[in-house]
């Protein structure tokens, strides 16, 4: 689970990790209102999103303004600042060509640096060790950093039974060349990063950068914190931070649902069980030169009922011309499960685009009995490559037939012009 | 031959009684596994499935010479019952358990370090020697006895693998879903290393996935060990969504993007027979074998 910079940095204050004075806000007003309360006159207005990378975004409303992080130093600069982010929609590297929209602001005080280092905490799954990353450099270009220079990427693997050594720590401050001041004060934050990290079951702690004020303090200057979605319900209060207000037509209701959806710009729907098979059934339908509409994983223990709205979601997606349902059942996921959700959705949904269904594994047979039994025009498919196939065939066939339709109206209005011409002629 | 388990691996259940824990349990039983006994905490000396149901771990195998234990427990206390499993001294612990935190992981690898124990999974299928031993959760009908090894991260797409290769007639000498979570018990390495040894495999089906670098590891593996047996290898996610891009301290640490070509191209460097389509691992592998 992701949240938003300024609540990991209130989770920061909280372990007293120490970060600059700011507050939120969610209307260009309010910006002015609390930049004013926080007083000094230089402020960084930061949009509030679930991703990386805003400084360098852009805004889908305006390509030729400036990122996500601004600097500014008047009341009314902040406000028209905040008016330009407010509402609008914010393009990073991370957030994928949608981006996402900004509905609230961070606003800071602005800190004089006078340095900025690196540090990372997450599992590393190759040592299977929660892992503290320390570089003597920080902001943006940190990935460049580390590849062309890993030696300068200092790691320290954290044995679970023992934790973070207090001695492990400060060698790793001693080779950042730091004062002793800061030395201890940068061993205090790896220690609370680690508290912080093993009590919160996170899945990721970054401060970066990590500043050294002008006043030789260390100072967070951004964060990102994502927890472990298996552990979340061991922390009510990191559930309460959750803010779905990102997500996109349906996907919200997908993952209250337990599916996880993500919805793409081609035109056949997929239905798969599974997040390997879901890929797969992507990948094999490019394969035959198809474009899926959606991405759709069905865990293994899955209801009838939640099928159905599976399968409402795609046949309610305008975009879908064809839809192939690929199922593997095994496990609890019973092939006859999906054959009723199917049954189902479709009373209330009238199929209106060629189904494909590929039905494999447990009560495979069975099921297949059901859905022809339903009535439901449906063609079922062998094995995987062949459904991959027939799909992306009766995909291009009702583009093909809905282009010919299209043209026999254009030929029809013509004919019809034709007529009119010829009258007014005659 | 076969890996890891035969028709002489004594087996338990913990979490027997629950739901999922009765449904494959009695499964395992049909398809011929030597199932001796389950263990529920509080449910010590009672009878199931006409096996006798133990406190602990610890009973259990006293009491039956397990050698083995399929885990179907919740996954707030998984963890616990895979180290309770390590702490009775089991060589064999196969966990099916899906969504259990990556810390309560993290504790379990460093208990597995020091230990003679394997893990299988967490959050996979299972393992299954076809007509000897069936542990976990994949669907019994779709087997063949045969000569393919199976290599598994992503849990329904191992069953592809099993149909493809009984439909093509090769079979499988033992197929092992090794689960996708972060932190997880054997590796590919791991099981490369075995089927690599067996005598009954003749051939190895490797089916990987988008994230992390467990590909990538396994391509190193078959470049210094080379395999005189061929290996073959689908990894989904290709064209799965973009727009999930790791934060900065993924990649810094892992030094890869987890993409999907990245890993195909590892592998075939390392001389793996790449499947370019799911629904070819089958017929990739037959004609590997010179069928």
């Amino acid at each position: 689970m992701k949240i938003y910079e300024y609540q990991a940095k209130q989770l920061l204050d909280k372990n007293a990790i120490r970060i600059p004075r700011g507050a939120v806000a969610s209307t260009p007003d309010e910006a002015a209102s609390v930049a004013r309360e926080l007083g000094g006159s230089a402020w960084v207005v930061k949009a509030q999103i679930h991703a990386g990378g805003r400084r360098a975004g852009h805004f889908v409303s305006n390509q030729n303004a400036q990122g996500g992080i601004r600097f500014v130093d008047s009341l009314a600069a902040v406000r028209d600042t905040a008016r330009e982010m407010l509402g609008h929609v914010l393009v990073t590297d991370q957030t994928g060509p949608d981006g996402r929209p900004v509905n609230r602001l961070y606003i800071e005080q602005v800190c004089e640096v006078q340095r900025e280092l690196y540090l990372g905490m997450m599992v590393d799954r190759r040592t299977s060790r929660v892992t503290l990353i320390v570089l003597g450099e920080g902001g943006v270009n940190i990935e460049s950093i580390a590849s062309r220079s890993p030696e300068s990427v200092l790691k320290i693997g954290i044995d679970p039974f023992e934790g973070l050594q207090q001695d492990a720590a400060r060698e790793v401050a001693a080779a950042l060349e730091l004062t002793d001041e800061q030395t201890d004060e940068a061993v205090r934050v790896m220690l609370a990063m680690y508290a912080m990290f093993m009590g919160l079951d996170a899945s990721l702690i970054e401060i970066n950068p990590l500043a050294i004020t002008a006043a030789g303090t260390l100072i967070a200057l951004d964060a990102t914190v994502t927890f472990d979605d298996n552990a979340l319900f061991r922390h009510e209060d990191i559930r309460a931070l959750r803010d779905d207000g990102e997500l996109q037509w349906g996907e919200l209701d997908a993952t209250q649902h337990g599916l996880n959806y993500v919805k793409l710009d081609g035109n056949i729907g997929c239905l798969a069980s599974g997040a390997g098979l879901a890929m797969a059934t992507l990948d094999a339908v490019k394969f035959y030169g198809g474009e899926p509409a959606n991405f759709l994983d069905m865990p293994p223990a899955v209801e009838f009922e939640r099928v159905k709205y599976a399968f409402g979601l795609i046949l309610s997606d305008p975009g879908v011309e064809a839809i192939l349902v690929n199922v593997f059942g095994g496990g609890i996921m019973r092939c006859d499960t999906i054959a009723d959700g199917i049954i189902l959705a479709a009373r209330e949904f009238p199929v209106r685009v060629p189904l494909i269904v590929r039905l494999a594994g447990m009560n495979a047979d069975f099921a297949r009995d059901r859905l022809r039994d339903s009535g439901l025009a449906i063609t079922f498919a062998e094995d995987f490559a062949d459904a991959a196939e027939l799909v992306v065939k009766a995909a291009s066939e009702a583009r093909l037939s809905g282009q010919q339709k299209w043209w026999q109206r254009v030929q029809g209005l013509l004919t019809r012009k034709d007529e009119t011409i010829g009258r007014t002629a005659g | 031959m076969a890996v890891l388990v035969d028709a002489g691996t004594r087996v338990i259940c913990q979490g027997i009684t629950g739901r999922q824990g009765t449904f494959y349990a009695e499964q395992a039983i049909a398809d011929g596994t030597r199932l001796v006994g389950g263990v529920r905490p509080g449910k010590g000396g009672s009878r199931h499935l006409g096996l006798p149901v133990f406190d602990s771990v610890e009973e259990a195998v006293r009491a039956t010479g397990a050698v083995a234990s399929m885990i179907f427990v919740p996954p707030a206390t998984a963890a616990e019952a895979i180290q309770e499993a390590i702490d009775a001294g089991l060589p064999l612990i196969v966990c099916i358990t899906e969504r259990i935190p990556v810390l309560d992981m993290v504790r379990v690898k460093r208990v597995l370090e020091t230990s003679r124990s394997r893990l299988v999974g967490p959050n996979c299928p299972g393992i299954v020697t076809p007509g000897e031993c069936m542990i976990g959760i994949m669907p019994r009908t779709i087997f063949r006895r045969g000569k393919i090894g199976i290599i598994s991260r992503a849990g329904t797409l191992t069953y592809e693998a099993v149909a493809q290769t009984t439909g093509n007639k090769l079979g499988q000498s033992t197929c092992i879903g090794i689960g996708a979570d972060p932190i997880q018990g054997m590796t590919f390495c791991d099981c490369l290393e075995l089927f690599m040894a067996d005598g009954e495999t003749e051939g190895i089906v490797l089916i990987g996935e988008i994230g992390g670098t467990a590909e990538e590891q396994a391509a190193d593996y078959l470049s210094q060990h080379k395999s005189n047996k061929p290996v073959v290898a689908y990894v989904a996610g290709r064209h799965a969504p973009a727009g999930r891009r790791m934060g900065h301290a993924g990649a810094i640490i892992e030094h890869s993007t987890g993409h999907a070509e990245a890993k195909i191209e590892a592998l075939r460097h390392a001389g793996v027979h790449i499947a370019e389509s799911p629904g070819t691992i089958g017929v990739t592998m037959a004609s590997a074998l010179g069928g």
